[in-house]
């Protein structure tokens, strides 16, 4: 039968890729897996490796929740990002359009610092910024991490509206200037709708990179309560390290949130990462 | 004659200051980025490069030592060699990532694209939305002594090699690498994927006519095809593993020892734990050096043409 010799060929052919990704999915999976399968270990047990428990406490979850105020971490942590986001987003974006679209003089100068300083590591600026924020009597509050992170934001923020603005027909300007309309009239009504797409994935970049900060947490905000999800796992972990199961099921309370943005979003977080990526 | 300015020149010379003025007044939108970055970015910058200079404990006050936190940079031992760890890391968090997603995205797009649904995409990029810091405590887990690592270890019949590897002086570092890949391989993947779906196909029919087989039409079509989306996956993998922080401090802090101590930790312990903000300074202005030196002739090596 040639047609069954065809499948089965067809089917040869692709094993060795099906085997591939199964394998490299597995790979990423197994992690989050054993942390599940400790995470229903009866508490004050030593949980091993791999294995369904044959009788899974969920209720670890609850208790979990509580001990490590996962409440309170995710009105802070959303306090954080409604703080950075929306900001950063607008004055990027009006920041670009400047740049971009109203040629401001010195504009060039000042995109160009900010490339420049678009791949230096976080590690630079944390001695300054600590001292600043305690200078400005912030530090310890959320401020003292939405702050910075704004200006932290400038240069990939400003970099990737820029490069959207560039791609925007002179012509659409001109006829806006034309039909008597200032800067401020252009940019509300003719360019922020056209932005649309490339202002969504800009902010999904920053909810994750500001969802995950975990330095910058970690050094200007003492209290655990008030930092970031990932911030607050390094006291979590420091407080529950004996306990492996509570460990694990808090930790994975800690991350559920952005798996769970993740797992909604996931076509436009994969668009957004990759674009990102290239632009960065 | 020169009174006589025509009227028509000064209209001209005033419209033309007016559009200077207004292009001035552009900056009116630039203002508010300028100054959250000049405030909490660019000024930090500058503020790391002079506390580099000082000797200073962030109270009492400070001591002007010119370069000698540079020269212990990299005569200090544990500084010194957390450079070295960084580049180590290079390894883990960038060469075997890319050489993974190299054969997995070429061997992908003879399947084309059946199987890159979304169960797939959705399971390989999971790593790269999990906070660092999770990651950190979920690989503590797979090394710890009954973690996964060791339990198929057992399976295999290997239980002499079996350990606590984070703690394990000559395998800390390696473990703390495979992290790195665990988090860096799912975006090369997905972007050598999207690059290779680019590649004309004629390109692949034409190698194949000239007699090329799988592994000449990956040297001759598919390599040079990707350049740009490589040199992606090399400098921000680069970048994360000479700035890496969150994973390690949560996995290991550097220890056993300082045999997982990167720039990163260092820098945070000289200046939270030593309260040495000037050396912790030093640490972090080579560290930024290094990433330059290392990014810098990386775009122009990958650059298209």
């Amino acid at each position: 039968m040639p047609e069954r010799t065809q499948t089965a060929r067809a089917l040869r052919r692709r094993t060795p890729g099906l085997i591939l990704i199964t394998a490299a999915a597995l790979y990423s999976v197994v992690p989050l897996l054993s942390m599940v399968s400790a995470a229903l270990a009866p508490q004050g047990t030593f949980p091993s490796g791999l294995s369904w428990p044959s009788d899974p406490h969920w209720h670890n979850f609850v208790d979990a929740w509580n001990v490590a105020n996962i409440t309170t971490l995710l009105k802070s942590s959303m306090l954080i990002v409604l703080g950075v986001v929306p900001v950063a987003v607008l004055i990027a974006t009006m920041a670009a359009y400047a740049i971009a679209v109203l040629e401001i003089p010195l504009g060039g100068v000042f995109y160009t610092v900010l490339v420049l300083t678009l791949t230096l590591p976080y590690e630079i600026v944390i001695v300054p910024l600590y001292e600043q924020t305690r200078a400005m009597g912030l530090l310890g509050t959320q401020w003292a991490l939405i702050l910075p992170l704004i200006g932290m934001n400038m240069p990939f923020a400003v970099f990737w509206m820029r490069a959207h603005f560039a791609g925007v027909p002179k012509e659409l300007s001109e006829a806006a200037g034309m039909d008597g309309a200032g800067p401020w009239r252009a940019l509300f009504h003719i360019h922020l709708p056209l932005a649309r797409p490339a202002i969504a994935s800009l902010a999904l970049l920053m909810f994750l990179s500001t969802w995950n900060q975990f330095l910058l947490a970690l050094v200007l905000i003492d209290d655990p309560n008030k930092r970031t999800m990932a911030g607050a796992l390094q006291a979590f972990t420091t407080k529950y390290s004996t306990d492996q199961v509570l460990l694990n099921a808090g930790a994975l309370l800690i991350m559920a949130p952005t798996i769970l943005v993740f797992l909604v979003l996931q076509r436009h977080f994969v668009k957004a990462l990759l674009q990102g990526s290239i632009k960065g | 004659m020169r009174s006589t300015k025509s009227p028509v020149g000064v209209t001209a010379a005033r419209s033309r200051h007016r559009l200077r003025a207004r292009r001035w007044a552009g900056w009116l939108f630039a203002l508010p980025a300028l100054a959250f970055y000049g405030v909490f970015n660019f000024y930090p910058v500058l503020l790391s490069i002079q506390y580099s200079f000082y000797d200073w404990d962030g109270v009492g006050a400070s001591t002007w030592v010119g370069l000698r936190n540079y020269t212990e940079v990299f005569t200090d031992n544990e500084q010194f060699s957390s450079l070295l760890h960084a580049f180590y890391l290079i390894l883990f968090f960038t060469i075997l990532p890319v050489t993974i997603a190299l054969i997995t995205a070429s061997v992908l797009r003879q399947l084309q694209g059946r199987f890159t649904g979304a169960l797939a995409r959705t399971l390989l990029f999971l790593p790269q939305i999990i906070p660092g810091a999770a990651a950190g405590v979920a690989w503590t887990w797979m090394y710890s002594d009954n973690g996964v690592v060791n339990q198929l270890l057992r399976a295999i019949g290997l239980d002499g090699v079996t350990r606590a590897w984070l703690a394990d002086y000559t395998w800390a570092l390696t473990a703390v690498g495979f992290i790195g890949t665990w988090l860096s391989t799912g975006l090369c993947t997905m972007l050598l994927l999207a690059g290779i779906g680019k590649i004309d196909n004629s390109l692949y029919e034409a190698a194949r006519i000239d007699g090329a087989g799988p592994i000449r039409q990956f040297l001759a079509v598919t390599l040079p095809g990707l350049r740009n989306e490589i040199g992606v996956c090399v400098t921000i993998t680069i970048i994360a593993a000479l700035a890496s922080f969150d994973v390690v401090y949560l996995a290991t802090q550097g220890g056993p020892g300082t045999q997982t101590m990167v720039p990163g930790v260092a820098v945070y312990r000289l200046a939270f734990n030593d309260a040495r903000l000037g050396a912790a300074s030093a640490l972090a202005v080579v560290l930024a050096l290094v990433v330059i030196a290392v990014v810098v002739p990386l775009q122009r090596l990958f650059r298209e043409k």
